[in-house]
């Protein structure tokens, strides 16, 4: 296998895990993965953290590190997370605002810079006649809110944006 | 990259601190105040899970308590590359006399203990949040163009999280300072205690001069006038009094036997088992 085809490989095994508290979202798709290298059998996968106090990160780092080491002609993977290059809701690809739709929970709005308003749209009529309820939720990088078109609670994920961000 | 016009020399990585004892020192005791600043106020906080006000704030609370957390972890990772140590062993085992943080954030959260009967003070809480996520914010500025690479970079990201929590707490602060009587006197009279006590909060300790030398930080002036100008935005009715340290300087690692408490009973499970796997 070459290294185009390799990494091509890799992205594709990457596309199948899942952030353990968003199933059906991959870490691929939640723009977690920064990049990946090859050398020889040998892969290295630098990720970028979501939020820092977020629980799941060591079980994604074990996660993807299994479905790597488990391609048949890798060896080792080496997982490791940087802080050099800050994730930003920005990351999350169309397909990963799809899938958390279907979970529940409204994608972060496109473009935003901090200290605009945050209108959240409901992930299942789409309508914003919506209304904010905790801007914490369940986990650090969700909030709740409540839908008054469809009578549905629903989720949302916060808009996260470096603030030196022209 | 530039700090105040100044030009900043870089520190790439931990291998480069570690050639000028100097810079390691500077540095290794001003991310030790921000491990444990962090450490401490979130195990504070942690303190109040299942007894805030109400249920949507027991939410917010304990993510908020859960995110500062992890802002420690990163700060005690960036120890442990400096050849500190496990960053485990640093948050458990050391001892009153090597913690850093400010002596103000250790204070019990009111009456009571968790496990028996808390009376815990929400008061102290919303003052104490606001106050220290406000000077976090400042803090991290200051560090954001920190010459230390690896540091700048933990400021950065604990930056875009830290903005929900300060604007929490603002919310508490200020709708609390408007609310009854009794609710601006308990306010007042927690901004007053605070104001005894949360000065060393803002100072950075005996190496706050080669902290400024080796350009890491700003200066304790600016951060304390900073944090002066900011909080004065937001309190009604600031105290006259000058700030002051009433128990001392936790930077130089004077503390009460309310870190003591809070340090047995954060290690309680930790030293039965130090070899356990979670």
């Amino acid at each position: 296998m070459n290294g185009e085809q390799g990494i091509a490989n890799i992205r594709s095994v990457l596309q199948t895990v899942d952030d353990p508290e968003l199933p059906s979202v991959s870490v691929l798709d939640l723009g977690m993965v920064h990049d990946v290298t090859l050398q020889g059998r040998n892969v290295m996968i630098t990720m970028v953290p979501t939020f820092a106090g977020c629980p799941a990160l060591d079980f994604i780092e074990l996660n993807v590190k299994k479905a790597v080491e488990d391609v048949e002609w890798v060896d080792t993977c080496d997982v490791h997370f940087t802080f050099e290059h800050q994730w930003s809701t920005d990351a999350i690809t169309d397909r990963g605002k799809e899938q958390l739709k279907k979970h529940g929970i409204s994608p972060p709005p496109e473009n935003y810079q901090p200290g605009d308003e945050w209108t959240v749209n409901c992930p299942f009529c789409g309508s914003d006649y919506t209304s904010m309820e905790n801007v914490f939720g369940p986990t650090a990088c969700r909030s709740i809110l409540y839908c008054s078109a469809c009578r549905n609670p629903f989720e949302a994920m916060k808009p996260v944006v470096s603030l030196t961000k022209s | 990259m530039e700090r105040g016009g100044q030009e900043v020399t870089v520190v790439e990585n931990a291998e480069q601190a570690k050639k000028d004892p100097s810079y390691l020192k500077a540095l290794t005791e001003l991310v030790y105040q921000l491990a444990d600043d962090d450490f401490i106020i979130s195990f504070r906080g942690a303190e109040w899970l299942g007894l805030a006000p109400h249920i949507e704030e027991d939410v917010a609370f304990s993510s908020i308590t859960q995110n500062t957390m992890g802002h420690a972890v990163m700060f005690y990772e960036l120890l442990e590359e400096l050849g500190e140590g496990n960053a485990d062993v640093l948050a458990h085992e050391r001892t009153l006399e090597q913690r850093r943080n400010g002596i103000y954030l250790e204070k019990r959260n009111g009456e009571g203990a968790y496990h028996e009967e808390p009376y815990y003070d929400w008061a102290l809480a919303v003052v104490r949040n606001y106050f220290y996520e406000t000077f976090k914010k400042i803090k991290m500025e200051a560090i954001s163009t920190s010459s230390y690479k690896p540091l700048a970079n933990v400021a950065s990201k604990a930056l875009m999280e830290q903005t929900y929590h300060l604007a929490h707490w603002k919310m508490w602060m200020n709708q609390l300072q408007h609310a009854t009587e009794d609710a601006r006197e308990r306010i007042n009279s927690r901004i007053e205690e605070a104001w005894s006590e949360f000065e060393d909060v803002l100072e950075l300790g005996s190496y706050a001069n080669d902290m400024l030398k080796h350009q890491l930080i700003s200066s304790e002036d600016y951060l304390k006038e900073a944090w002066l100008k900011e909080v004065g935005v937001n309190i009604a009715n600031p105290p006259e009094s000058p700030l002051g340290k009433k128990y001392g300087s936790g930077r130089n690692g004077v503390h009460t036997a309310d870190l003591k408490q809070a340090l047995q009973t954060f290690a309680e499970v930790y030293n039965s088992d130090k070899k356990a796997v979670w």
